[in-house]
């Protein structure tokens, strides 16, 4: 069964017909071609999903695609500004907050959540807003320093 | 991954919404932030025909506090508003802070308190805070006191089609406090092992009047009447609390399971119930 949607998608209107029955994540990568959102447990469980919806970080395995009807989902394709890479990403980079990769943009995206919504978090902030991604690589800690940079140089960015 | 077969409406009011679910009965599964329900669809567990969801209906996701009477918190509200909002944080730090417990953000982000109390996990984290509150619940058709709504296992009192509109959870008064702890292996994303809920009034160091309920450890949360009686009228000290937590923890069903034994559920339920009665005596509004 299929049903129209029509929503914002990293910042372009999107008209199509979606699955009713397919997870965001698989309407994403599979009719969408957009294959930077990962498909890790399908459970809640590991964030390798996490897409924006209306800029709150969600796992997109546990949402419907015709649910994003009439909402803005971005993805970690539609992170970048003005083709530069995002604070958050290049912080990544600069740190070697990745290995293998699987986690990152899953990380980023509740990352960029994170210091949208608290731009000076904590270390204990940080590290609970990315509670719900794992990564079987770094052992977080780059991870977390990462987004602490990326925090502070997008203060000095606002000052 | 492929699920099976379904059809999808987002209702336009709650009352519509339960029409469908009077009318198709089981072929229809309500669905609000979607966090227990997809799993289910997508281990077919539940093969629904129409999948219903609340989440474009109007005006549900409101978070209200009013001095003198409580906190509203409409069906909708994600558990992340909830944890968040200053109105809750301010008032009741408690429901803030067992909401906070659930999952991860992701989780909460979409996952809302009402789904969570209707889901009826023996463990589910918004519960117990809401027992000991004495919380209401505002459905479709009347008014249920938290105490009567949960039945068993993933069974609640709700009839078919009625659904929740509110959870309202009256405000902490001079000389009251509360508080929620949850015991889980990890601190994130873990469902608990036990969880232990407090709320005391107190009269200057004597124990007015208390309520206490666990998570985790029977096939619904559980009050621990016992504890309760034991507490009730004396005079605080820990020596009386321990006495009570013994008591709390064999009030406890526990069951062994991946997480944990039986034994090690009572054992937690007697340091948790201490350690989240105190939280609720360290929480006391002036
Ligand atoms: C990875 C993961 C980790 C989790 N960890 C925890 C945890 O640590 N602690 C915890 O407590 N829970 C946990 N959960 C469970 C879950 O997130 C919660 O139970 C959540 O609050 C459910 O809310 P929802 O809006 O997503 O409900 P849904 O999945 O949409 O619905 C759940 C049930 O409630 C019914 N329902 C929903 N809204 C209404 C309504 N208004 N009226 C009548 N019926 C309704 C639905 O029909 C369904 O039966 C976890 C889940 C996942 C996937
Ligand atoms: S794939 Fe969605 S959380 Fe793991
Ligand atoms: S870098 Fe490999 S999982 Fe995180």
């Amino acid at each position: 069964m299929k049903k129209a949607i029509k929503f914002m998608l990293n910042g372009d209107p999107v008209e199509t017909l979606a699955d009713t029955n397919v997870t965001m994540t698989d309407f994403l990568r599979r009719d969408m071609h957009l294959t930077g959102t990962k498909r890790g447990c399908e459970e809640g469980e590991c964030g390798a999903c996490t897409i924006l919806l209306d800029r709150r970080p969600v796992a997109s395995c546990l949402m419907l695609a015709t649910e994003a009807e009439g909402h803005e989902i971005v993805t970690i394709e539609g992170i970048m500004e003005d083709g530069k890479l995002h604070p958050v990403q290049r912080q990544f980079v600069e740190k070697w907050a990745l290995q293998c990769g699987f986690c990152t943009p899953g990380m980023i995206i509740s990352a960029v959540a994170l210091l949208e919504e608290n731009p000076s978090p904590t270390e204990a902030e940080i590290r609970d807003a990315i509670a719900g991604n794992l990564c079987r690589c770094t052992g977080y800690a780059k991870i977390v320093e990462a987004i602490g940079a990326a925090a502070e140089s997008l203060s000095r960015k606002v000052a | 991954m492929t699920m099976p077969s379904f059809d999808f409406v987002a209702a336009k009011s709650l009352d519509q919404a339960a029409e469908m679910a009077v009318s198709l009965g089981g072929k229809c599964q309500i669905m609000a932030g979607g966090t227990d329900v997809m799993p289910l669809l997508r281990d077919r567990l539940i093969r629904p025909e129409l999948v219903v969801s609340l989440r474009e209906i109007p005006g549900l996701d409101k978070i209200e506090f009013k001095p003198g009477e409580g906190l509203r918190i409409g069906a909708l509200a994600t558990l992340d508003q909830i944890q968040a909002s200053p109105a809750v944080r301010d008032n009741l730090p408690a429901v803030a802070e067992a909401a906070h417990y659930v999952a991860s953000k992701q989780i909460r982000c979409k996952g809302t308190m009402a789904g969570n109390i209707c889901n009826a996990s023996p463990s589910a984290d918004t519960a117990c805070i809401l027992i000991v509150m004495g919380a209401k619940i505002l459905t479709t058709k009347r008014e249920i006191q938290i105490g009567d709504f949960f039945k068993g296992v993933k069974k609640t009192c709700l009839e078919p089609g009625e659904l929740v509109r509110e959870i309202f959870v009256p405000e902490l008064k001079s000389g009251e406090g509360s508080g929620y702890l949850k015991h889980a292996v990890r601190k994130a994303m873990d469902l608990a092992i036990i969880g232990v809920a407090s709320w005391v009034r107190m009269d200057g160091q004597k124990i007015a009047d208390c309520r206490m309920a666990f998570g985790g450890a029977g096939v619904t949360p559980l009050r621990a009447l016992q504890a309760e009686k034991h507490l009730k009228g004396k005079t605080y000290s820990e020596a009386l609390l321990e006495e009570a937590a013994v008591l709390a923890a064999a009030d406890a069903k526990p069951i062994s399971d991946v997480r944990a034994s039986a034994e090690y559920r009572s054992d937690m339920i007697r340091v948790y119930a201490k350690r989240s009665f105190k939280r609720a005596l360290e929480t006391l509004r002036s």
